[in-house]
């Protein structure tokens, strides 16, 4: 087999995993050496479906021993297998890196005989890429849940970011579609790899030189719609991974039906992108807002509203915090007004240590008032015609996506965003 | 005395002249109508003074904008100058005037009219650069490696250390055939020049085949069931895609071998 036709079934096998950013981890270039990091990531491309290129994105392997019902790559799948060798997969990433294509590589695998074989497979690639090719750009590495704590520590000195793919989002589900992974075997590798950073860091503390584990912190992916929980169990669990695990990004993944089984939506099932987008900026809320799980869900309404955002369905839920006076509220208030998102809450405090901000002011500050302004007064004024009522806002902002449905009546479910949506979701600007 | 404003200066297009003619506004006691280089050729009814770039004068200038406003002023200013925005010289005279009066807090002044302006048109130029640090794709041609672009703003300022970062020990070059400038990169270093038309060379088979293998990923990364050009189009708009390599007719060169022989070294 070529070298292409491998590129394009482990590209094709590893694309469903989301993680693709190059973020976390400022680092310099070096004499001598290929490479360097930026903290906030650069996206080198956006693939047809939107997404973000940042790494190049491979299985080492895709002739998996497991079979888990949700993937493409199970054992009883009838597909055609290829493996990279650490050489091939080390050229590839010199040179694609060389030519700008890419920041780094991102290295996941199917399981090859079991995970410490797997792992040592992939360590030995990621060897030759730091050690031999002198490359100092951005490394993200799967760690493959039963592995062996001294390989996990091996790999975790090598690379920028691990990651530990939850996948499902509850162990009931994890036991009916995934039969040879346990949360146990999960959750191992995940605490390890969170002490390891923090014994690291404490080592770094007292000896700048001692060799960096895992700078760019832990990742993680949660399958949205091949299983029943809802979103308030999906975001609970994000909230505490985020406390107790450290960890620096979940990531959602819409499940894309690619076999039927038993226990599986119907291969007919579209992708549930709309609510895998409301994860994300809720997920934004958590991160950047300060808002907690429980304030944006409940047992009693366990899913977000698909019409409006999880920021404006909370405002409106919370009316008696608004109106905000954008001259004096705190910065925390500030970021819970719909359409200020943190650059404009810093801009808006900015500005008013020198002027008064009227609603004209704020339009300099490039600050979008359509959701804003139900929401806001400036110098102790709404904007004209406008009432504080929800129900009178929930029209003002929902007809926008209305609106949007009657023009593309047949279009897609992707077509209900505009592009300031798309905007935040890259951003984060909610 | 009022100052005069039935004037217009002429300027020789370069960040020392605009400081000179700052230098000049103030000496002469002038708010010129206009300021404007040769390739602009703007009529004007006014009279035109034709201001000459001295070295020692925007020095002048440069050290009282740092000392009277604030270092991050003439970084503003520096940048601001990059920009697109339309009769930027003027606005930047404006802004410097109204900084000597109200010191480094002018960059705090958002809502004012002549900031405001300034700040979008800088702030689109730090986009179309940090895009552009992604988007550039090089060619190895003749040891070097080699890309052109296409931007708005002129972002080669923004970009060089950057790349001098990220590839010390590369030699590169990125042309900006939209303001005829090369950026030539060696040894972790740049130098900026201008450089009337470049065109480079044929590429060989080895480059070629890299570029098929970038562009199979690239095929095979998209997933089809989200297909979505237009979420795609926000992101990366059109006019950026004229270089890059994954948008390019496919490639058919043939593919390399990578047996297990000893290391090889980046760039060898
Ligand atoms: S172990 Fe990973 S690659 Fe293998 S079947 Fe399960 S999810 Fe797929």
């Amino acid at each position: 087999m070529d070298l292409e036709e491998k590129l394009k079934i482990l590209t094709g096998a590893a694309k469903y995993d989301v993680a693709c950013t190059s973020s976390g981890v400022s680092r310099s270039g070096e004499k001598g050496k290929l490479g360097n990091a930026a903290a906030w990531g650069i996206c080198h491309s956006f693939a047809s479906d939107g997404r973000c290129i940042s790494l190049l994105k491979v299985l080492m392997s895709n002739a998996c021993a497991y079979d888990c019902s949700y993937c493409v790559n199970r054992r009883s799948n009838d597909l055609p297998r290829a493996t990279l060798s650490p050489r091939e997969l080390a050229e590839l990433t010199i040179q694609f890196y060389r030519r700008n294509y890419i920041e780094g590589l991102f290295l996941s695998s199917g399981v090859l005989r079991n995970p410490d074989y797997t792992c040592e497979q992939m360590i030995a690639a990621i060897r030759l890429l730091r050690v031999d090719y002198k490359f100092n750009g951005y490394i993200h590495a799967k760690a493959i849940p039963g592995t062996d704590e001294k390989l996990i520590t091996e790999l975790g000195l090598l690379v920028d970011r691990m990651s530990v793919n939850i996948e499902l989002p509850s162990s009931r589900s994890l036991q009916l579609l995934a039969p040879n992974k346990t949360k146990a075997h999960i959750l191992k590798p995940m605490q390890q790899i969170k002490e390891g950073i923090q014994e690291n860091k404490a080592a770094l503390a007292l000896y700048k030189a001692s060799p960096k584990f895992v700078p760019g912190g832990q990742a993680t992916q949660l399958i949205v719609g091949a299983s029943p929980e809802t979103d308030y169990s999906i975001i609970t669990l994000s909230e505490s991974l985020y406390k107790r695990y450290t960890l620096k990004r979940v990531f959602y993944s819409a499940y894309i039906p690619v076999q039927s089984g038993r226990n599986l939506p119907s291969v007919d099932t579209k992708p549930p992108l709309l609510r895998e987008h409301r994860l994300y900026q809720a997920d934004f809320l958590l991160r950047f807002y300060g808002f907690s799980a429980k304030e944006l869900l409940s047992e009693k309404t366990p899913n977000f509203n698909t019409a409006v955002d999880p920021k404006c369905n909370w405002a409106l839920n919370n009316m008696d915090r608004f109106p905000v006076e954008v001259n004096t509220a705190p910065q925390e208030a500030l970021l819970r007004v719909p359409g200020i998102g943190v650059t404009g809450a810093k801009r808006i405090i900015t500005a008013r240590k020198t002027a008064k901000l009227d609603f004209a002011g704020l339009k300099k500050l490039n600050i979008v008032l359509k959701r804003a302004q139900y929401f806001i007064t400036c110098g102790g004024k709404m904007l004209e015609g406008l009432k504080q009522n929800p129900e009178f806002i929930l029209r003002g902002l929902m007809s926008e996506a209305s609106i949007r449905r009657t023009y593309l009546p047949d279009s897609e479910q992707m077509s209900i965003f505009d592009e300031e949506e798309y905007r935040k979701c890259l951003t984060g600007q909610i | 005395m009022p100052y005069r404003t039935d004037i217009a200066y002429l300027y020789d297009g370069s960040f020392e002249g605009l400081m000179c003619c700052v230098f000049e506004s103030y000496y002469k006691k002038e708010l010129p109508e206009l300021i404007f280089t040769q390739e602009e050729a703007q009529s004007t009814l006014y009279d035109i003074r034709e201001i000459e770039s001295d070295r020692g004068k925007a020095a002048r200038v440069k050290s009282a904008v740092k000392n009277k406003i604030s270092a991050e002023a003439l970084d503003f200013v520096q940048k601001a100058f990059f920009t697109i925005l339309p009769r930027k010289e003027r606005i930047i005279l404006d802004f410097l005037r109204k900084g000597f009066k109200t010191g480094g807090v002018i960059l705090d002044m958002l809502t004012d009219d002549t900031v405001s302006v300034l700040s979008k048109a800088v702030s689109h130029l730090g986009k179309e650069s940090a895009l552009y640090r992604g988007f550039v794709r090089f060619s190895e041609i003749g040891g070097v490696m080699v890309s052109v672009i296409e931007p708005k703003n002129f972002v080669l300022p923004l970009m060089m250390d950057h790349f001098c970062d990220r590839y010390p020990e590369e030699i590169f070059v990125i042309y900006d055939k939209t303001h005829s400038t090369m950026l030539l990169g060696e040894k972790g270093k740049a130098r900026l020049g201008y450089v009337e038309n470049f065109e480079p060379g044929e590429a060989n088979i080895g480059e070629k085949a890299f570029r098929r293998l970038w562009q199979s990923f690239y095929e095979a990364i998209g997933i089809q069931e989200r297909y979505n050009p237009q979420c795609q189009m926000s992101h990366m708009p059109k006019r950026y895609r004229s270089q890059m390599t994954e948008f390019q007719e496919r490639e058919t060169a043939p593919l390399p071998l990578f047996p297990e022989p000893e290391a090889r070294l980046p760039g060898k």
